[in-house]
């Protein structure tokens, strides 16, 4: 159990450096996410499930998620490449949307 | 009372056309002022290339490191003060770390009798076979409507920030471009997904005073489920089970079961444990008084912010 803790512990500190070190923003969010989800297995080798469950829930899902949104707000995420394959879809749906 | 001037007397008058003017709706010099437009001035291709040429020299001149012998020296002492700071501050920080007491010690400064009564009379006291949901929402449930009013300011900060306007809504911003139409990988298996996710949701807030996880904990777990379920079918079908109405009515209702809760210790004189309302058996999830309240009161609010903050930083609208 010792060794895992301290494998762990390796793991957490080379997602810390490699956060800030990371020079593509959408690399450091999915790293940090990873570093999220070994903080909750630390958690609960603490023996602190409480935590370890809100640590996977906020940590990992939500908080990645609002930096996932604000990095496409900030065009920091290519997704023009995707918009311009169904172009034609959105002209369809601009349509319905118009309606309700 | 004054008297109401006629139109045509006020649109005579200073402030009318300063108004007009400030709203931008007329142009005092359009129409009443001989304007020329302008002659577009010819560049030649040689003069843009003097010009590009002499910005480039210019540049070079300036940030030449080599011949600029005072940037060779703040380069260099940057980067030796920039290392010694941080190890410095690391050697700080170890140092302090190394006086830590190992984790379990005995002799531990937070060892006092406090965690000793929490753990030996809570179970009686509380009825919560969880001490830890025990302790926040009945030790200190006060402190508890404190965080849950946070989160709630939060929220409204963030729709006062992020909240796009009525006539914005009409156009379809760009943002809703992006969206995936008809993703059937993401759809099936966010069918699955979504309901085992908001029942283990539900499951962990009710649960809270039984097992670990506890309010926040299971309120956060169901509005990751709300994001799943949104991304996977789009902000038409989110709005049906989601909406504004709907998040200003459950987080209101929620606050306000919280706060009737917990008044009663302030006509007790903050003595709020002996509160007459029966323990039930430790282990029944009918027990431990008001904490099952408490819980769905805290997930529904946690639920409601995260959900929100979401769809405030993705659309700025429900």
């Amino acid at each position: 159990m010792t060794v895992f803790k301290i494998l762990l512990m390796l793991f957490l500190l080379t997602c810390a450096i490699s956060v800030s070190v990371s020079k593509n923003l959408l690399n450091s969010v999915l790293i940090y996410m990873s570093f999220s989800l070994i903080m909750s297995i630390l958690w609960i080798c603490l023996e602190s499930p409480d935590l370890g469950i809100t640590e996977a829930a906020v940590g990992a899902g939500v908080t990645s998620i609002l930096f996932f949104a604000t990095l496409r707000k900030i065009r920091a995420i290519d997704v023009q490449r995707d918009a311009d394959i169904d172009e034609d879809d959105l002209i369809e749906e601009e349509h319905t949307e118009n309606y309700d | 009372m004054s008297k109401k001037r006629p139109d045509f007397d006020y649109e005579r008058t200073f402030s009318y056309k300063f108004n007009k003017w400030l709203s931008g709706t007329e142009d005092p010099y359009v129409g009443k002022v001989e304007m020329k437009r302008q002659r577009r001035r010819k560049i030649s291709p040689e003069t843009v290339q003097e010009r590009m040429r002499e910005r480039h020299k210019l540049q070079e001149k300036v940030y030449d490191a080599s011949d600029n012998k005072i940037l060779v020296n703040f380069d260099k002492l940057y980067r030796v003060v920039a290392v010694l700071f941080c190890v410095i501050l690391l050697a700080l920080l170890v140092w302090n770390v190394s006086y830590l007491p190992p984790i379990g010690a005995v002799d531990k400064a937070v060892n006092n009798e406090v965690p000793e009564r929490y753990i030996e009379s809570g179970l009686e006291e509380i009825g919560a076979v969880n001490f830890v949901t025990g302790m926040i929402l009945d030790y200190r449930a006060f402190d508890t409507l404190g965080e849950s009013n946070v989160l709630f300011c939060a929220t409204i900060t963030v729709l006062i920030l992020l909240q796009i306007s009525d006539k914005k809504k009409k156009v379809l911003d760009e943002d809703m471009l992006f969206e995936p139409h008809d993703d059937p990988i993401l759809r099936m298996s966010s069918r699955i997904l979504v309901p085992v996710i908001m029942i283990f949701g539900i499951y962990v807030v009710l649960n809270g005073h039984l097992s670990p996880g506890g309010g926040f904990s299971g309120g956060a777990i169901i509005g990751s489920g709300l994001i799943l379920y949104q991304n996977a079918f789009g902000f038409k079908h989110a709005r049906k089970i989601f909406n504004e109405r709907i998040y200003k009515t459950i987080s209101a209702t929620a606050l306000a079961t919280y706060c009737l809760c917990k008044t009663y210790s302030f006509f007790t004189g903050a003595n709020h444990l002996d509160s007459h309302i029966p323990l039930g058996v430790p282990g029944h999830i009918l027990s431990s008084g008001l904490i099952l309240i408490l819980n769905i009161c805290v997930g529904m609010v946690v639920a409601c912010t995260m959900y929100t903050f979401y769809v405030m930083f993705r659309r700025g609208d429900f």
